[in-house]
């Protein structure tokens, strides 16, 4: 049977251009904006949503996705609202894909069995973590792929090609490729470097390849989509929840439409794109 | 649990030192670890890096530092002690080193090998600004550029070390995320040290990160204990019977122990910082008021909630402010090697005022931690046991801070 990851980027495919994968922190700015927002996303354009996770030291994230996070835990946000919020979700929508993205120390504190149970529960298909590189696969990545959940692990322009095959060995669903040296949401990738970075790794794998971490504006995002698999949107869907917040970080009317409106126009701008070489 | 063969052979491959170690970090970071590994190893085994370390410990940190006699705290220990009771107390003077405190020891080891490895910039963290005054002066030395990242909360009450650092040619950078201490400096040196692979170099202050930092830092301070065993068995004809160190992220207390580790008779003690005290949750004592949880690369205990987010720490000591522990510490601590105790802010006031008037020594708030536990446990032990502490600061920096707390304007 083939998983929701699996068949929605077949879908993309078939339809000649990458998916696009939105990433938003569960929780930010409170739980019933957030979960109203999860439920949103699939109309407004997200083929696959990407859940932050929040945890208060995000080594690897910009000011937006920390401010996201620390809104998120504020207002009380916990991994276990986090897995019924998807699990909310999931009752209403069987098809699009589910990731969950953050970084080890709360999947560790909540306990990695009760955790791989609960997320497969709750209907999550994915993980990203980022603080787990293959050196640490006992951890998380090869139980969590017993379980049944893809483990989807980062590859970087530090990774080279001596590298390369151990970072892809037990990664499942996609490969998440972050275009930059650096942390989430500050340079913009170089689509060119990218289409070559992206050639690299399809050598080395069959699986599909999301571009992330650079990419900040529906023309970059087309820019990325004509050599990826899959464009990866956050601190840019994070920055436009934030400008509608009042002046305590309490949602707005605006909030929910600020962040569907650029979801619509980044998948406008991603399905605009004829992938150049769709497998 | 069964007790090792030897408690000195840590950490295996992978960096781990039992349950706790590792190498948690983002993929970016990997390849920069790995090869920050093959150069420390190859350097390890190189005569001429050794030479190069021997001669800047020895000119220009100007080691080995004194092992001294506290006579007079151990007689005014003595003197409320019952008969035939109080330690003999001696001072491992770290505080007499270039730049102030035991810190030195490691960046000299690190900036060397970063200069081995062609890096042309440094970053570093710091909390009580010991560690990043030591880095600026490295980098000074050798003509590097050197970035410091210091938390907002930090910058205000240390202000001494910013000024030095900026004097040494550094920039300070104040960090306004998170709790703005050091546990948010350090997720900024990582998040710089992600974003310029190529050409940086991060200098880490404490027996914490991805391995290998914890085993090398770890073997930079060594030199602390490695002194202290020749210069007690020169003085006293035998080894100590006890050691004690205050405990931040542990990188003095770890240099003091682990020549020691595998002499049983040799007793440990670690003291964590217990700010307000611990049962009132504003404090530092990672050991003590933690569990293990992941955190800056590594496994070890931390101060966290039920969700795993991680808490503010708290201690007078800025030195001492951080939720996390060096991994060998979690070990050394499960394993029973080692005992960890606390001490709150106001004992370390309390010590920091005793021995400056009793010995002429004015001790870093860090390490007047240990000195308060000294002050409880010398009493309790026989006037033949031989107690070492470890003086790894000097208190220059905490006198615009103990002023304020004492009332008194300068």
């Amino acid at each position: 049977m083939s998983t929701r990851i699996e068949t929605r980027f077949r879908a993309c495919a078939a339809e000649g251009r990458a998916a696009l994968v939105t990433f938003v922190t569960a929780g930010d700015p409170d739980f019933d904006t957030s979960l109203a927002l999860l439920k949103a996303l699939p109309a407004a354009g997200a083929d696959i949503i990407e859940f932050g996770v929040p945890f208060t030291d995000p080594m690897a994230d910009g000011p937006a996705i920390q401010a996201a996070g620390l809104r998120a835990l504020a207002a009380g946000q916990t991994l276990a609202k986090t897995l019924a919020m998807v699990k909310t979700f999931r009752a209403d929508d069987d098809t699009t894909p589910v990731v969950l993205m953050g970084y080890y120390n709360p999947v560790y504190v909540y306990g990695v069995e009760r955790f791989l149970a609960d997320a497969k529960a709750a209907g999550v298909d994915g993980l990203v973590v980022v603080d787990l590189p293959p050196e640490e696969d006992d951890e998380l990545c090869l139980p969590a792929l017993a379980a049944g959940l893809d483990f989807i692990r980062l590859a970087t322009p530090t990774t080279d090609d001596k590298r390369l095959p151990a970072v892809l060995k037990h990664t499942a669903g996609f490969v998440y490729y972050v275009s930059i040296t650096g942390i989430t949401g500050m340079a913009q990738a170089d689509p060119t470097a990218v289409g070559t970075a992206v050639s690299r790794i399809k050598r080395h794998t069959a699986l599909p390849v999301a571009v992330g971490f650079g990419v900040k504006t529906p023309e970059s995002a087309a820019a990325i989509a004509a050599n990826a698999d899959g464009v990866v949107v956050g601190s840019a869907l994070i920055d436009a929840l934030r400008a509608t917040l009042d002046s305590e970080d309490r949602a707005t009317p605006a909030t929910l439409p600020a962040v569907t409106d650029l979801v619509g126009r980044l998948a406008e701008a991603v399905r605009g794109v004829r992938r150049q070489a769709a497998e | 649990m069964n007790a090792p063969n030897s408690f000195r052979t840590g950490p295996d491959d992978n960096g781990h030192f039992g349950l706790f170690g590792g190498r948690f970090v983002a993929e970016t970071l990997m390849p920069l670890i790995l090869d920050l590994e093959t150069a420390y190893n190859e350097a390890k085994a190189d005569p001429a890096y050794k030479a190069e370390m021997d001669a800047g410990l020895k000119h220009y940190v100007g080691r080995p530092s004194p092992l001294y006699y506290a006579e007079r705290l151990t007689e005014h220990l003595r003197a409320g002690a019952p008969a035939g009771m109080g330690a003999k107390i001696y001072f491992k003077r770290e505080e007499l080193n270039h730049t102030g405190s035991h810190k030195v020891n490691n960046v000299l080891g690190q900036i060397l090998l970063a200069r081995r490895m062609g890096k042309k910039r440094i970053i570093a963290e710091t909390g009580a600004g010991q560690h990043g005054v030591a880095t600026a002066t490295l980098c000074a030395r050798y003509g590097l550029e050197c970035v410091v990242y210091m938390g907002a909360v930090d910058v205000a009450r240390q202000a001494p070390n910013v000024f030095r650092m900026k004097m040494l040619g550094a920039s300070v950078v104040p960090v306004q995320s998170g709790s703005k201490t050091l546990k948010d400096a350090m997720n900024e040196a990582l998040r710089d040290w992600v974003t310029n692979v190529s050409d940086t170099f991060y200098c880490i202050g404490t027996v914490a990160g991805p391995h290998p930092y914890p085993a090398m830092v770890r073997d930079f301070q060594s030199i602390i204990g490695t002194e202290t065993r020749e210069q007690m068995l020169e003085m006293e004809g035998r080894l100590p019977d006890s050691l004690i160190a205050c405990i931040g992220g542990g990188s003095n207390a770890m240099g003091l122990f682990h020549p020691f580790l595998d002499d049983p008779g040799v007793r440990i003690f670690g003291v964590e910082a217990a700010g307000h005290g611990i049962p009132s949750g504003q404090h530092a004592a990672s050991l003590t008021g933690g569990r293990p949880g992941v955190l800056h690369g590594n496994r070890t205990y931390l101060l966290m909630d039920g969700d795993g987010q991680i808490a503010e720490a708290h201690s007078i000591s800025a030195g001492l402010d951080y939720p996390g522990i060096g991994p060998e510490h979690s070990w050394l601590h499960d394993t029973g090697r080692a005992t960890y105790i606390s001490a709150t802010d106001d004992e370390a006031l309390a010590a920091f005022q005793l021995v400056a008037k009793l010995e002429g020594i004015i001790p870093a708030l860090e390490p007047a931690h240990a000195l308060a536990k000294v002050a409880d446990l010398a009493p309790t032990l026989p006037d033949d046991h031989l107690m070492v502490v470890n003086l790894s600061g000097r208190g220059d920096k905490d006198i615009p801070q103990v002023a304020d707390i004492l009332g008194t304007s300068l």
